[in-house]
């Protein structure tokens, strides 16, 4: 009995003797916080995905707050209401800024752009591009082993098993730009969200040629400028031989989808205007050269190394 | 017997599919396409256009800068393009297309094959021809000789080490080349020897070449050549520059930015040794170099005397062709060489063999999980952890990986071959070294622009 | 048809090794202990064996099978070796149920809650033995008398260490040379060290091991049996002590077969060193003033929670960096 007592009392007042040392040492330690930080680290949505630059919401808190000027700091997973409350809690001007969306620029799936050889290596995006070319004979496009995928907080993104591409869930993605930094290729883009998830951009990225794109991916923009001249804003540039849509300029009138030759200019959630009888008036504003080219791409395009690997072949 | 003091793997060589034929002539292409960037270093500007006419051995591109390296015609013939063409890795280069018409050489070029022993050049005069005869590291890295003939101020080279070691596993073109031309490379290492004023030299030969050792050997005696052969242990990766260094002096170099001058050792591969001897005794510029053709279904493996820009399709034509089913073609050995997917790219200065794999061998082993059997680390000779960087590169936590010293991987693929889970370590540190290396030079610019 | 290129970066070739076949070469390692135990104990020692690895290999399969979804993983063998160690740590006369208890502690929470082969802190089938010294300490410590003829009863149904340490026999009277043979009361895979150090022979020619861990243990544990014996006056008693040490309980298969288990053991040569020597000094500790004749299980999961610390600290040799300076 009196072990039992023994022990209870000793520890008991061990546990006495360190709930005092702590409070004394937690009381001269103490952190002087803004409690301003919590309450705005509370509106924040939390998902620390580093999209806003900074290292995790709590960082991004501490900026809104010590901070005077918060233009530069935008939480795109919040988007502009919380931004909004986040500001009128603090007294201080919310930066505007358009909602954005993830965009993977390219359009080479498999039945468009075959391919011609097996990767087998390290299945990341990254060591794959830096080893070779890809599967295919485009240097630019989708290689699909899902660095993006790998990178996405919010599941937004998944590499299609049929296509071979990754494809952005734009109600999901909350354009926090993971993606758009683990692409070695650079191929997605920030772009402006439409209502309804509308979008029209240039699916491809590659500054080949014209002819050497064509080779490669039959969905390729081949920089022929039609949709250039067709465009009534001003929106779209033509420059390395690829096209591009100015998302602030565009209008999504929708009439550069129909002059792409290749299928380049993407349509999503919109119907496509009705495709007009092809005047022969037309055909002058295309340089004299582009209607050969077109002709070529209906050819069943084959990549330049397959081509070349059967002609070894048949030497043997 | 000597060998680096760290790791290493001992790979089957396979060296026997090979090493016994002896060097022939390539029959010369009808067309050629040479890269303006075959070496380490800034690419070469082109000196000739379209429709040219050019000589074997003509001058066709010119060093941009010191850290660059000339090239040089290989055939007589038309140049038919200056263009973009796509490389054996199916990325697009810029490159010199030649058409051939007969095969007539630059007068000043002596074809003969007599020994030429005196060499009455000075340092810098043997410097100068290397650098115009464009010769540049032949056993694979392509970094510009003249460069490395060039010591920096406050350094002293001590040792000059010729590297006929070919640890690469399959690979014969610097053995046959000992064998053939041993005379040749002795008198190269006379003339290396005066262009750095060294007095000691030393030929590293791994001991599975017993032939190529005795050869040398016996042609020191003949001639009076003041350098010796040391016999080094069979071991991947000996011919490694850092682990030569180490082997034959005992010397370590430090990580980067040290270089093996910063020891007292320049180390230059034993082709390259013949090439200099070419240019500096004959006028000859680096336009041809032997390649060796192998592989396990190859039907003829052999060692080829091939002109530089030679498609290595007709190389594989030469061999037999391609086996059937799957295969990888690799520019270069089995532990270090490169994949190619266009094998009509290209023989280039640094093509020391190519290699078919067929079937199984074509294929990476099966991934699993790591064990951590520790096999990885006790494989790597330059001491690091691969495990651990696998792990921090796809962590991309880049301040750990630059203080586990990952700039200090020669990416040799001792760990990827040893993993029996089979993981793609070498894939990973490479993309962690190339990061790291990245951050460095951004922050050494960042420091030089303040 | 024309041929497919195939494509990763170097090295284009890889070693024979596998982890399958590391495993198999460590079950083969094993086959000589198996055998003097049939010998020694009859078939039970057949029994329990299979007992052992059938339930391993069965609970690894579910788990994974349904709980992780993942690919099979049993024909790496890992799952087998773990089973085939477990029994070995087993008497050879123990209810069945024991073992499966055993297999599913060893599989189900020591192995496949960290995430499968590789992830495990502590060495699986160790801790199910230790599991089942605490949870059945009477069945786990009983053994029967060895069926073999030569079996001579000097340590009364009780292990060597088991005897000396209730003060039964003195060190000096024990015959070291049954020990060596394995002609001795324990569990059926940890007596006999001549067997098991073929096995150890096999796996360093194999290059399945590498030297340090066996020696490290083995070599700290006979020194402190040196010291230990010079502090009670020496004699005989300097060499009788450390022999008697390195044959008795489980020094043998601790420090040949579960020290050098890859997982749960240091990735340097100077760790594994480290972690060996503090292998042997525990046990050595356990066994000279602790409450239960043998430590070397204790010994081992105690380093194995030191592993991760070792590997952070103790670094591999660098090329080229000068640690004098």
């Amino acid at each position: 009995m009196t072990v039992l007592l023994s022990t209870i009392l000793t520890l008991s007042l061990l546990g006495i003797l360190a709930a005092v040392i702590l409070y004394f040492v937690a009381q001269k330690f103490k952190v002087e916080e803004d409690p301003r930080i919590d309450e705005v680290e509370k509106m924040l949505p939390g998902a620390n995905c580093g999209g806003c630059g900074f290292a995790g919401c709590r960082a991004m808190a501490e900026a809104m707050v010590l901070r005077d000027d918060i233009s530069a700091l935008y939480c795109p997973v919040g988007g502009a209401e919380c931004m909004k409350s986040m500001a009128s809690y603090l007294g201080k001007v919310a930066p505007e800024k358009e909602p954005t969306v993830a965009t993977v620029r390219c359009g080479g799936t498999c039945a468009k752009r075959p391919r011609n050889n097996t990767y087998n290596g390290a299945k990341s995006c990254a060591v794959a591009s830096t080893v070779y070319v890809g599967e295919t004979a485009c240097a630019y496009g989708c290689l699909g082993y899902g660095d993006c995928v790998d990178a996405c907080a919010f599941d937004a993104i998944h590499v299609n098993p049929e296509t071979g591409i990754a494809e952005v869930d734009a109600d999901k993605c909350t354009a926090c730009g993971a993606c758009v930094k683990a692409c070695p290729k650079g191929i997605i883009e920030l772009r402006k969200k439409w209502p309804k998830n509308r979008a029209i951009y240039v699916s491809c990225v590659s500054k080949d040629k014209g002819a050497v794109t064509m080779k490669a991916c039959k969905a390729g923009c081949i920089g022929c400028g039609k949709c250039a001249k067709v465009c009534a804003f001003g929106a779209i540039t033509v420059e390395n031989g690829l096209a591009y849509i100015d998302p602030q300029k565009c209008k999504l009138c929708r009439k550069c989808v129909n002059e792409c030759p290749t299928g380049a200019i993407v349509l999503k959630n919109m119907e496509p205007l009705p495709k007009e009888p092809k005047a022969p008036a037309a055909k002058p504003a295309a340089p004299a050269a582009k209607p050969a080219e077109t002709a070529k791409a209906a050819e069943p395009a084959k990549p330049a190394v397959a081509e070349k690997k059967e002609s070894v072949n048949e030497q043997k | 017997m000597k060998t680096f003091p760290i790791g290493g793997v001992h790979p089957s060589d396979n060296k026997q599919w090979s090493n016994t034929k002896p060097i022939e002539v390539l029959e010369l292409p009808d067309v050629v396409n040479i890269p303006l960037g075959q070496h380490i270093g800034a690419p070469a500007t082109a000196k000739v256009a379209k429709g040219d006419k050019v000589l074997t051995g003509q001058l066709i591109a010119e060093a941009t800068g010191f850290m660059s390296a000339n090239i040089h015609s290989p055939i007589s013939g038309t140049v038919t393009a200056v263009d973009m063409q796509v490389n054996g890795q199916g990325m697009r280069q810029m490159m010199i297309t030649i058409k051939r018409e007969g095969d007539e050489w630059l007068p000043e070029i002596d074809r003969t094959t007599e020994i030429k022993r005196e060499c009455n050049l000075d340092s810098a005069a043997i410097i100068a021809k290397i650098k115009e005869a464009g010769i540049v590291g032949m056993g694979g890295a392509t970094f510009p000789t003249h460069v490395k003939l060039s010591i920096p101020n406050g350094c002293k080279a001590e040792y000059l080490i010729i590297n006929g070691v070919e640890c690469e596993p399959y690979l014969t073109s610097d053995h046959r080349t000992m064998l053939e031309r041993g005379e040749e490379l002795l008198v190269g290492v006379e003339i290396l020897k005066k262009a750095l004023g060294v007095e000691k030299a030393v030929i590293g030969v791994e001991n599975n070449k017993p032939d190529a050792i005795a050869h040398l050997n016996k042609l020191i005696k003949q001639g009076k050549y003041a350098v010796t052969v040391e016999p080094l242990k069979v071991q991947y990766p000996q011919g490694g520059e850092k682990q030569l260094i180490a082997a034959i002096t005992g010397r370590e170099v430090p990580p980067p930015p040290g270089l093996p001058i910063h020891v007292g050792a320049v180390v230059c591969n034993a082709s390259t040794t013949v090439a200099v001897y070419d240019a500096v005794q004959k006028n000859k510029p680096l336009i041809e170099r032997v390649v060796t053709i192998t592989g396990k279904e190859l039907k003829q493996p052999r060692n080829l005397l091939t002109r530089m820009g030679t498609p290595i399709s007709k190389l594989v034509e030469m061999a037999g062709g391609l086996p059937e089913g799957d295969v990888k073609v690799v520019n270069g050995g089995p532990m270090m060489g490169r994949p190619m997917i266009n094998i009509d790219s290209p023989v280039t200065k640094g093509c020391s063999g190519v290699t078919v794999y067929s079937g199984k061998e074509a294929h990476r082993v099966e991934v699993e999980s790591c064990i951590k059997c520790a096999k990885c680390v006790s494989a790597c000779p330059m001491g690091l952890e691969p495990y651990l960087i696998i792990r921090l590169t796809q962590k991309q936590m880049w301040e750990q990986l630059e203080a586990e010293y990952i700039t200090n991987c020669i990416e040799c693929g001792c760990c990827q071959y040893s993993c029996p889970a089979g993981l793609s370590l070498l894939d990973y540190v490479r993309l962690g070294k190339s990061t790291v290396m990245g951050i460095i030079r951004a922050r050494a610019a960042a420091n030089a622009a303040k | 048809m024309a041929n497919k290129f195939f494509v990763a970066a170097s090295p284009h070739i890889h070693s024979p090794q596998s982890t399958q076949s590391l495993m198999r070469d460590v079950l083969i390692a094993l086959v000589p202990a198996f055998s003097l135990s049939l010998l020694i104990y009859g078939l039970d020692v057949l029994r329990v064996t299979a007992i052992a690895v059938v339930s391993c290999v069965l609970v690894e399969y579910l788990i994974q099978r349904f709980l992780f979804k993942g690919a099979n993983t049993v024909k790496n063998l890992s799952a087998v070796l773990t089973g085939v160690l477990l029994a070995f740590n087993l008497p050879s006369d123990i209810p069945w149920w024991i073992i499966v208890i055993g297999a599913v502690v060893a599989i189900g929470v020591a192995k496949m809650t960290f995430g499968g082969l590789g992830r495990n802190p502590f060495n699986p089938a160790l801790v199910g033995r230790v599991f089942l010294l605490i949870a059945y300490p009477v069945q786990m410590t009983s053994f029967p008398k060895p069926i073999s003829p030569e079996y001579v009863d000097a340590f009364a149904g009780a292990t060597p260490l088991a005897a000396v340490k209730a003060q039964a026999v003195e060190v000096g009277d024990v015959n070291l040379l049954a020990m060596l043979q394995g002609v001795m009361p324990g569990s059926f895979g940890e007596i006999g060290a001549l067997a098991l150090l073929c096995g150890g022979l096999y796996m360093l020619w194999r290059r399945v091991i590498t030297w340090h861990i066996p020696v490290a243990v083995l070599g700290s544990m006979a020194v402190f049996a040196f010291i230990v014996a010079l502090t009670q006056g020496g004699g005989a008693l300097m060499y009788e002590l450390p022999a008697f040490h390195l044959l008795a309980g489980g020094a043998m298969l601790g420090a040949i077969f579960m020290a050098t288990d890859y997982v749960t053991s240091p990735m340097t040569a100077k760790g594994m060193l480290i972690y060996g020597v503090g292998i042997g000094v525990i046990t050595m500790i356990i066994r000279q003033w602790g409450a239960y004749p043998e430590g070397m299980s204790f010994a081992i999961l105690l380093m194995n929670s030191v592993t991760p610390l070792i590997n952070k600290y103790v670094k591999p040799k660098r090329f080229g960096i000068m640690t004098t300076k």
